[in-house]
């Protein structure tokens, strides 16, 4: 059989790290970065004798999720203990839960080729992070730093609704695109903050039965998540066709070689031994309580979608690029705030911003300038101080050194020359330097116009202001 | 209650602990009786009954406010092993 | 009369009159504990010059007119398994041999808020598993009243030590009985103080739904004033109570008139020695004589208390000290080349065999396959016991029980049986179960001259009948003034 003859099966199951100020059990701060164990208490550290308390906003925040992906939220919940050992877990066992997650039964909607599918959550639950394991190139030994220990993290668990790479990349978009809007987590995945177990299966099409899943750990970015999938279906096509078997088991993704390699470790099955945590207290969630949250629900996608359309006269097609990501959205509106010309934002987003991000592979959230640097550019652009085409070159240089962009300018010498005597003096020079140009007008032929102004725009290295300059050659060609 | 020698092996395992011959033995012994004795909590009836974890206290939480870090010498000093304000373990290949 | 044979409120009374300084009671200790430690062996550490220091520090504070805690000055023992910042706390175990707390125990910030003076770190049984303190790692304690006697535990050297007035009073910790227990063995009082009362946070977990720190005393008094100091809610641990603060010496009433005291007959059954048997049906009639009530009642669900017990405290000890990985504090062994290595070389090195028994037992319990039937079955037990206990209290103020069927037994003759060795918990597992609180009094001496202790349950909360109940008994008869014979 052909790889056509088989359908793929994935469920993700996503994690996502809080945007909250402190950890999920002791006030240390969730900052990225900072010297090794420098966020850190006793209870962090698991210190004998520490106990956890639970951060007020972890619970709000998970609640939050919940209810943008239209999960039940749990009356009653708990947290449970998950036993295992490894260096970065210093409790040997890592709070999560188990039995009774905070939301349930959720669904979200992805763009398919086929139009819009929906993708069933099966759980959002609350959990810590694990500390980090370096390891140097001396081979002196691995190095724990435990700063991350205990950052809260969502774990949001989809059924095994996807059937290719790309509804697998539309599902992860989504959800980014919903946390990001409710501010529950910043969603940056070079920073691993929002990072994705993969479970893949295959199955000959028509079977109703689920083929056995291999589950790829720890997946943080789009690009390596695509190819993942891609190669681990194929694998397990090409091992049922050569008439093999898939087995159960956990891989790790190499980006490099762009293979998936069994984890080590095979001879310890897991048995995570999960139980109540005693050290916790039941959480008990009231109507109100949810309904509150519910009421103070930031803006999302749809209703900021709507609004461009209306208020600020996007096309749909705009309205949706731009809402898909909240980084871009809110770029656009501040932006606009500060240039108000919503027209124009729109344009540099839809376009040159687009362009540059697909590029250089990047996402929205790691455009270096702010929303406000934007908004001067386009105001620069509708003064007259600069040239559209001289507008490309400094948000060009903005990608690369995020400065003001008139510091760009000046510093590049790509002021727009409306000055009528400089001008007057290069049209001149142009007229002078290309009669038979010239001739060609007079004979009748328009498009010699565009090639005096090309001269010219050349000649000033296109810093000449280009109406000015058509006006001249027009009154001067009139001569 | 029958326990095998491999059950506590791999019991130990999960618990990280090593165990001589004689330990298993011993240990093997050991946990037919008491899980012998501890299955008694079967006998009684707890239809319909909820499980306690320990307190009747709920909903306890934290403002999430950052309180100033520990002092990373005193968390390092009864550390084995350290380097550079981490803790220094054997190479670990994931 | 020497000063460490005083009680801590006689000492405070003498304090405040300028009787005596904190120095020369401090001092008057440190004698006492040099000359006795060789024979009874309750410390693990003593801190003695940093505990004369601060004596001389209150002494000053004093003189200078400052305003302290009425019981600044007054010397203390710690059970080693309660963390005290800059000193080692090691819950007596191979383990944590060097481990220094970066932090203090919830209980020792209040207790070092009201200046008093910590002289040292007492024995347990190896991270509170046992009942005798024969599993410490470092030294097998004395029971001061014979001292081939073991004195209970696991927290046979707070016991030992306020019975041999090597401290006036100490804190202990109870997850089945190891206030109440060795308090029992000793001749002297332990409370084991409602679940949530006094704050877990700093205290080594062996079992967190079941762990609660209590004072040991010489007499009633000084237990409900020490309660008073270490009691109330603590924002640092979960499950510690919200509860108005109390002050228990106001309970400290010499009257039981029409208090109602059951005497619930599954405690009186078979395995409880003849001898503890009749001294505790004793102080029964002797409450009628007092003015109580006594009547016999059931509690049959505690005859399942003692395997409920070892599941919910196994299971939880064996999560509880996974963290015990040789990474960031404790043992690490020599003996590695790998991370496994250090894992497992360290863990099996570092633990005694109790501990690791009870790890398995644990590990067991909690393992694929057997949670319902073991781990989520003993859960839902634990609310028919609380059920049950709350039930009676409607009927009683109190229940009255042996605190143990045996008195202090000889050391190394403890069985090799752990199961039988788990039996001597009978008395006062469903208490940590239950999450109600208990105390344990003197209440004779068996015919080899060892302490019998009775235990007193009371409901959820109501520490204050316990004591009113203790204070009358220990009032209106003389137990109290038995004193240790160190028997050799």
């Amino acid at each position: 059989m052909a790889r056509e003859d088989y359908e793929v099966v994935i469920g993700l199951e996503v994690h996502s790290e809080l945007s909250t100020k402190t950890k999920i059990f002791c006030s240390c701060p969730t900052e990225f970065g900072g010297e090794p164990n420098t966020h850190c208490c006793p209870v962090c550290m698991a210190m004998p004798g520490t106990l956890p308390v639970l951060n007020e906003k972890v619970v709000e925040y998970a609640v939050k999720a919940g209810i943008a992906t239209n999960c039940e939220i749990a009356k009653n919940s708990k947290n449970d203990r998950k036993n295992y050992f490894y260096p970065d877990l210093p409790k040997a066992y890592q709070i999560s839960q188990f039995d009774m997650p905070l939301c349930e039964r959720g669904h979200v909607e992805i763009e398919t080729e086929n139009g819009p599918k929906t993708i069933r959550i099966t759980r959002i639950h609350i959990e810590e992070d694990a500390g980090k394991l370096n390891h140097d190139e001396y081979g002196r030994g691995s190095f724990v730093d435990l700063n991350r220990a205990g950052v809260p993290l969502i774990e949001i668990v989809s059924e095994p609704d996807m059937r290719s790479k790309e509804e697998v990349e539309a599902y992860m978009r989504k959800l980014k695109s919903i946390l990001e809007y409710i501010e529950v987590s910043d969603c940056k995945m070079q920073e691993g903050s929002l990072r994705a177990d993969v479970n893949v299966s295959v199955r000959k099409k028509g079977e109703i039965k689920f083929g056995t899943r291999t589950e790829m750990k720890n997946m943080n970015s789009f690009r390596s998540i695509v190819r993942a999938v891609e190669y681990e279906a194929n694998r397990q096509i090409d091992l049922i066709e050569a008439g093999g078997e898939v087995e159960q088991t956990t891989l790790r993704w190499d980006d490099i070689s762009g293979k998936t390699f069994p984890m080590r470790d095979k001879e310890d099955a897991q048995d995570y031994r999960y139980f109540p945590d005693p050290d916790l207290v039941a959480i008990k969630i009231s109507d109100e309580y949810v309904e509150n949250i519910k009421n103070n629900l930031p803006e999302l996608p749809e209703s900021r979608k709507k609004r461009y359309i209306e208020e600020f006269k996007l096309p749909e097609y705009d309205a949706k690029l731009i809402t898909a990501s909240k980084y871009l959205s809110d770029l656009f509106e501040n932006a606009t705030k500060v240039c108000n010309n919503p027209k124009s934002v729109s344009n540099w987003i839809m376009s040159d911003i687009t362009r540059i991000l697909n590029e250089k592979e990047i996402e929205p959230d790691e455009i270096p300038f702010t929303a406000e640097q934007l908004g001067n550019l386009v105001v620069l652009i509708d003064k007259g101080t600069i040239s559209t085409s001289i507008g490309k070159k400094v948000l060009t240089e903005m990608f690369e050194n995020a400065e003001e962009p008139s510091k760009i300018i000046e510093k590049n010498g790509w002021v727009q020359i409306s000055d009528e005597g400089a001008i007057k003096e290069v049209v001149m020079k142009v007229l002078e330097e290309n009669a038979q140009s010239v001739a060609d007008y007079k004979a009748g032929k328009d498009k010699a116009l565009g090639y005096l102004v090309g001269q010219a725009m050349k000649a000033t290295k296109g810093k000449a202001n280009p109406g000015m300059l058509n006006k001249m050659f027009l009154e001067e060609l009139k001569k | 209650m029958k326990i095998s020698r491999e059950e506590i092996i791999h019991i130990a395992k999960l618990a990280n602990l090593n165990l001589t011959d004689a330990e298993i033995d011993k240990y093997t012994n050991d946990m037919e009786d008491i899980l012998t004795f501890a299955n008694t909590v079967n006998n009684v009836n707890t239809d319909g009954v909820d499980e306690a974890i320990g307190t009747d206290n709920h909903n306890v939480f934290r403002k999430d406010e950052v309180k100033e870090c520990f002092d990373r010498d005193e968390l390092l000093k009864n550390a084995p092993s350290q380097d550079e304000g981490m803790f220094r373990i054997p190479k670990v290949i994931n | 009369m020497e000063l460490y044979e005083l009680t801590a409120h006689e000492l405070r009374d003498k304090l405040a009159n300028k009787e005596v300084t904190s120095k020369e009671i401090t001092e008057s200790f440190a004698k006492r504990i040099q000359e006795k430690e060789p024979d009874v062996k309750a410390f693990v550490n003593t801190t003695l010059d940093t505990a004369i220091q601060k004596a001389e520090e209150v002494d000053r504070k004093i003189a200078s007119g400052e305003k302290l805690s009425s019981l600044a000055g007054i010397p203390i023992g710690i059970k080693d398994n309660i963390c005290t910042k800059g000193v080692k706390t090691t819950c007596s175990s191979r383990m944590l041999e060097n481990f220094v707390s970066p932090y203090d125990a919830t209980v020792m910030e209040k207790i070092n808020d009201e200046d008093l003076v910590m002289l040292g770190k007492l024995n347990m049984d190896e991270f509170a598993m046992g009942a005798s303190t024969e599993y410490s790692y470092f030294k097998k304690t004395s029971n001061p009243w014979d001292l081939n006697k073991v004195p209970g535990g696991s927290s046979g050297g707070s016991a030992a030590a306020v019975a041999a007035n090597m401290v006036p009073w100490a804190l202990g910790s109870d997850t089945g009985g190891s206030v109440r227990q060795p308090a029992s063995f000793c001749g002297v009082v332990g409370l084991k103080p409602t679940y949530g009362l006094v704050s877990r946070y700093g205290l080594v977990a062996f079992a967190s739904s079941l762990d609660q720190i209590g004072p040991i005393t010489k007499d009633v008094e000084d237990n409900a004033i020490l309660l008073n100091m270490i009691a109330g809610h603590d924002e640092k641990d979960s499950t510690s109570a919200n509860v108005e603060k109390k002050d228990y010496t106001k309970a400290l009433v010499n009257d039981v008139k029409g208090l109602r005291i059951g005497l619930p007959k599954e405690y009186f059954g078979e395995g409880i020695n003849p001898e503890v048997k009749e001294a505790v049906m004793k102080v029964a009639k002797k409450y009628e004589e007092m003015g109580a009530t006594v009547e016999e009642c059931s509690i049959s669900v505690t005859d399942y208390a003692l395997a409920t017990y070892y599941i919910l405290a196994c299971a939880e000890a064996s999560s509880n000290l996974g963290r015990f990985d040789g990474i960031r504090y404790g043992y690490r062994t020599e003996n590695f080349n790998n991370l496994k290595d250090i894992y497992r070389n360290s863990r099996s090195e570092g633990f005694g065999p109790e501990v690791k028994r009870r790890i398995i037992l644990g590990t067991y319990v909690l393992s694929s396959g057997y949670y319902d039937a073991y781990y989520k079955k003993a859960l839902k037990v634990r609310t028919v016991v609380k059920q049950a206990f709350k039930e009676l209290f409607k009927k009683y103020d109190v229940l009255l029980t042996p605190t143990s069927p045996t008195t202090a037994f000889d050391i190394g003759t403890r069985s090799n049986n752990p199961l039988e060795m788990y039996l001597a918990d009978i008395c006062t597992v469903s208490i940590n179960i239950g999450g109600v609180p208990a105390i344990s009094v003197p209440c004779g001496l068996d015919s080899q001259g060892m302490p019998i202790g009775f235990q007193l349950i009371g409901n959820h909360f109501d520490e204050e009948t316990l004591y009113k109940a203790a204070y009358t008994y220990e009032q209106n008869t003389n137990f109290k003034e038995n004193k240790p014979t160190f028997k050799k």
